[in-house]
């Protein structure tokens, strides 16, 4: 069998590339995307070169950053920018392909096995290379190899705006000497349960039985010897792929620690309209409500109930978010974070069976009132119209932080 | 030729005449500053998508002529630049 070609592209520190290439005058400077000490994000999200040359790491507080490095420009994050930037670059990885997996904002998979009329997998990714330099001017680090763990592990070994091919025949000497942590999915609690039993490399993993791997760390075990051994199977998504939706989130970290029901009953709600939302876009409805709250000792509980019937509307969640608050959360301390979360999701069209205790005609109009809300904001904007209590709501970061999606787990 | 003078570069967001023909693209005709300065443009030898490497951004870049000399002139969002040279004596 023909080997597959995957590459993975990673822009290189791309908050902070996105900032210099805004903004000429940074270029060559030491310099850090940190969220708002007021805010209380004051961490380091993205450093340029200079910045990690001189210590400066992703996760530190802005003060240690700035000991680290005197002179550290600090910039604030501007998410929406960053999110043009990286759909841009996405644009650019569909020209070679409609197999482009996003793994979070700035790293794209994709699988470039049927394109090659348009060059093999180096001259592809060389291509890639320089439009992305060219028509973005930002860098990107690519890995080129024939199984999606590979080439990834590819990107990170060159950076910043270079290229790394992993052949079948060169991967037990290019990758088996790495330290078996630079594996996807092998964080530090599988590192550390590994070293116990003298793995320290990817080679060392790769020859470990893998009876043993799984009865040490589960299904995990063997994921991570398939892929230490150049087996990994997984899939690239294709770019119009949208997996399944088991649930419908959002949360936040407040301005200020919340004090009081009524603050954490506003929070809840200006959540609730985004949730409300997207079950709306997706035609779907909640059957159950879950909501997540962070203490200021950031300790974390999460509560969670089913709904008397199935709803989309904002307001229904936001106040069943809420009763569960009241009732089960004790106040030892006040609250830093909240995410609700609409659970049990349904097709919204999907018939259902009544319950004689329910108030349906209540539920009905506030189901009418909630798509005259949504068609208002459609046509005028999210702001146009909002509940009065939600006015002057200063709790909530408005930096567009929540337009980041995380990477999750790889497409199989 | 060194005059002692320093050059530097801004991003001048201008208004521009555009020609939106049948097929669906676009052509700028004239620039306009917002001082009052107006330029026609002669000819577009280039479009295409393009960092504005001196003064940040990317947009389409069209590779215009004015008055027998070339400039870049760029549309992101909607929106025109050029890279404006600011003379420093």
């Amino acid at each position: 069998m023909v080997d597959r070609t995957i590459l993975h592209v990673d822009m290189n520190s791309f908050y902070a590339s996105v900032e210099m290439m805004l903004n000429p005058s940074l270029r060559g400077k030491a310099v850090a995307v940190c969220g708002s000490t007021e805010e209380r994000h004051g961490i380091v999200l993205a450093k340029s070169e200079l910045a990690k040359k001189a210590g400066v790491k992703t996760g530190m507080v802005n003060w240690e950053a700035r000991r680290c490095c005197p002179g550290l420009i600090v910039v604030p994050p501007r998410y929406t920018e960053y999110l043009k930037y990286s759909k841009l670059a996405k644009e650019i990885y569909c020209r070679y392909t409609n197999l482009v997996e996003p793994y979070g904002m700035d790293e794209c998979w994709l699988d470039i096995s049927f394109s090659r009329t348009m060059g093999n997998g180096l001259e592809i990714a060389e291509k890639i290379r320089q439009a992305t330099k060219d028509e973005l001017g930002l860098t990107v680090s690519i890995g080129v190899s024939f199984t999606k763990t590979f080439a990834k592990l590819g990107s990170d070994m060159k950076k910043p705006d270079a290229i790394t091919t992993i052949a079948r025949d060169e991967y037990e000497d290019k990758v088996w000497p790495l330290p078996a942590s630079d594996i996807l999915y092998c964080g530090p609690a599988t590192t550390a349960k590994l070293a116990k039993y003298g793995i320290h490399t990817i080679g060392e993993l790769a020859k470990t039985n893998p009876a043993f791997l799984k009865r040490l760390l589960g299904v995990n075990g063997l994921a991570l010897w398939s892929y230490a051994n150049g087996q990994d199977t997984s899939r690239v998504m294709p770019q119009d792929y949208t997996s399944p939706i088991k649930s419908i989130g959002h949360g936040i970290t407040c301005v200020a620690d919340l004090e009081n029901e009524e603050d954490v009953y506003k929070v809840i709600l200006e959540l609730s309209q985004d949730v409300g939302h997207r079950l709306c876009v997706h035609q779907l409805a909640a059957t159950g409500v879950q909501l997540w709250v962070r203490a200021n000792d950031l300790s974390g509980e999460q509560f969670q109930c089913r709904l008397p019937y199935k709803t989309q509307v904002a307001l229904e969640i936001a106040n069943a978010g809420f009763e569960l608050f009241k009732r089960r959360y004790r106040w030892s301390n006040n609250v830093r974070a909240v995410t609700i979360r609409a659970i049990n999701l349904v097709p919204q069209s999907q018939p259902e069976q009544l319950s004689l205790y329910s108030d349906y005609a209540l539920h009905d109009r506030r189901g009418q009132l909630q798509l005259a809300i949504e068609d208002i904001r459609r046509r005028f904007g999210k702001k146009a119209i909002y509940n009065a209590i939600l006015m002057d709501n200063k709790l909530m970061p408005e930096d567009g932080r929540d337009l980041v999606r995380m990477p999750g787990m790889m497409y199989q | 030729m060194n005059t002692g003078e320093k050059v530097t570069y801004a991003r001048t967001f201008v208004n521009v005449v555009v020609e939106h023909q049948s097929d669906g693209k676009k052509t700028p005709m004239q620039i306009r500053f917002d001082d009052g300065r107006r330029f026609d443009i002669d000819k577009v030898t280039e479009r295409r998508r393009a960092a504005a490497t001196k003064v940040g951004g990317t947009g389409i870049r069209y590779t215009i002529w004015i008055r027998g000399k070339e400039r870049k002139l760029f549309e992101d969002e909607d929106r025109w630049f050029v890279e404006e040279i600011i003379l420093h004596r």
